[in-house]
């Protein structure tokens, strides 16, 4: 390695040798804004919502010390078993479509057409919306007897079902606006993965007469496996913490069967001010999300190391 | 080549099914939305009568007169504004500071400082809300600007974008500096951050993008009317759907929220995909 850098300062006579880069508690200073904000609004917070998990908690202070109740409340209560049901079962919905859909727009506007660059701005434009519109826009397509739905259904002699008071579908129409939402994300992630195949893997391969199922079955999805593991964990990740669109979609009914953690959260917390066993439902939720985020930690380790 | 002459033939019935199918969902993507606009384009009786009607002549653009006159949704927008603008700028200053010190300098405690900001990634808003919610009781601090800007501070992404940008610049160029006796901060600031704008635009993008579309904190935070954001503003306006002032009254609101971010996007389109796909791979 390169010895110490060192510079000369002070004045003339004196001048003495400093190693630019010593450790100087001076230079906290660049960090010391950031980390006081860190500390006080991420890290402080993070441990305080375990504290007064434990505690009989209201809007300003975390009141009586009750151990493990707010857990066993939790556990007790059917609501939240649903709603975490719910979280997977949404989950289960929509990452499956948002990485094949994503994938198969992907591979079909991968190329340098005008109607495909169009195509492409037009599939990411729902993403830069906020949720509040996007569920604007799907109640009123749901909306029964003259929603755009019923009349698409009616244009074919049919009866659309109540999407969002049916039992059965409503789970099923929220994840549908949310496919509608997010498909723009993992669609760019795919695009960009198969930018970065060597294009001369495929001219070997039309050397070789490949047709394009062996060529897209051999060559282009073991390339971008690694970007499809990645899509999915981030739409776990991101699917899990569903919230605007069943609070203002369904209100997490009928019977609680929209409802999922973050809403039970926001009921519980915000609603019923019930702040110690919202807090505890919070920390239940931390600790799926961190399993999710763990998985992707150590895959994408391994696919490194291999 | 095979594939150009494959090109050349013509298309298949493979490729015609997928065009098709293309077509299918670009349609169903556009549908609702341009559906919204005619529904606000709507005389709010006639669509009572018929709600077929949205789909022939006459269209009016008076909800968007109503809308402009007697909605909230002018406040909204500046406090969207606001809060965004502010988030974003202050993100930028307090990120490039952070990300220099911990690229560039030394001082006690750094590795192990900037290691417990990598874990502040992993943290979701969620396990953090309630205790927040709190403490910003405590600070008198709910229905405030402050109150808006501050959680989104504290994320963790931009001093790890910028720190990272900032170890990607040749070191050569601030030792120079540094051996021509300019301080540090004077470093910082003539010779890497110039350096550093697209990494700037990409992070700025994110967060502003991030604010302006944030909903959840807002929704516990900002409980005046006045103090609404614009998302918060949106929904409000929904909660009583079937008795509100019309269908295509608040369709017109909706158009109105919507259409800023939409044509802010048509024109910097590159860099959001850029921003948003990079942030999301990280």
């Amino acid at each position: 390695m390169a010895e110490p850098l060192t510079a000369t300062a002070g004045n003339g006579s004196r001048a003495k040798s400093v190693d630019i880069y010593a450790p100087q508690w001076r230079n906290f200073l660049f960090v010391a804004p950031y980390l006081f904000i860190f500390a006080a609004f991420l890290v402080f917070p993070l441990f305080w919502g375990v504290w007064l998990s434990f505690h009989k908690a209201d809007t300003f202070s975390s009141g009586r010390f009750i151990g493990f109740d707010n857990y066993v409340r939790l556990f007790r209560d059917g609501i939240f078993l649903q709603s975490i049901w719910n979280t997977f079962y949404f989950v289960f919905l929509t990452v499956p479509a948002l990485a094949l859909i994503g994938l198969f727009l992907a591979l079909c506007l991968n190329r340098q057409t005008r109607s495909a660059a169009v195509l492409r701005t037009l599939f990411f434009s729902s993403s830069v919306l906020s949720v509040t519109i996007v569920t604007l826009i799907w109640r009123i397509v749901y909306i029964p007897d003259m929603g755009l739905l019923s009349m698409i259904y009616g244009f074919f002699g049919a009866k659309a079902p109540a999407f969002l008071s049916d039992p059965d579908l409503a789970m099923i129409g929220i994840a549908i606006a949310t496919v509608w939402w997010c498909i723009g994300l993992p669609m760019m992630l795919f695009l960009s993965a198969l930018q970065q195949i060597p294009q001369d893997i495929y001219e070997a391969a039309a050397l070789d007469n490949a047709n394009r199922w062996q060529t897209l079955r051999s060559i282009t999805l073991p390339s971008i496996k690694r970007t499809f593991v990645l899509v999915v964990i981030i739409q776990i990740v991101f699917q899990f913490q569903l919230f605007g669109q069943a609070w203002l979609m369904t209100k997490g009914g009928p019977n609680n069967l929209t409802k999922p953690i973050v809403l039970y959260i926001y009921n519980t917390a915000f609603q019923r001010w019930d702040i110690g066993m919202g807090a505890a439902a919070s920390e239940i939720l931390f600790l799926l999300i961190l399993v999710a985020a763990m998985a992707q930690f150590l895959l994408t380790r391994r696919k490194a190391d291999a | 080549m095979a594939s150009h002459s494959a090109e050349i033939r013509g298309r298949s019935f493979g490729d015609r099914l997928l065009f098709g199918l293309v077509i299918l969902l670009a349609l169903a993507m556009a549908g609702p939305v341009l559906y919204v606009i005619a529904l606000s384009l709507k005389d709010n009786k006639e669509l009572m009568v018929d709600p077929h009607s949205v789909f022939h002549m006459p269209y009016t653009i008076k909800n968007y007169i109503d809308t402009i006159g007697t909605s909230n949704v002018f406040s909204w927008v500046l406090n969207s504004f606001i809060v965004a603008g502010g988030l974003t700028v202050l993100t930028l200053i307090l990120s490039s500071l952070a990300g220099y010190g911990f690229a560039r300098l030394n001082f006690p405690g750094r590795d192990a400082l900037f290691v417990i900001v990598l874990l502040g990634l992993a943290v979701p808003e969620q396990a953090v809300l309630i205790a927040r919610h709190q403490i910003f009781s405590w600070l008198g601090l709910h229905n405030t600007y402050p109150g808006l800007i501050l959680p989104g501070l504290s994320s963790a992404f931009g001093v790890f974008l910028m720190t990272q940008y900032f170890r990607a610049i040749p070191k050569e160029l601030d030792e120079a500096a540094i051996l021509d006796n300019a301080s540090r901060f004077r470093v910082f600031w003539k010779v890497l951050l110039p350096l550093t704008v697209p990494a700037q635009a990409t992070l700025g993008i994110f967060t502003f993008l991030g604010a302006w579309n944030d909903y959840f904190w807002p929704l516990i935070s900002a409980t005046k009317k006045e103090m609404f954001t614009l998302t918060v503003g949106i929904a409000s306006t929904q909660q009583n759907f079937a008795q509100s002032q019309g269908i295509g009254f608040l369709m017109a609101q909706a158009v109105f929220a919507g259409a800023p971010i939409l044509i802010i996007y048509l024109f910097f389109q590159k860099y959001i995909v850029t921003a948003v796909s990079g942030a999301a791979v990280r």
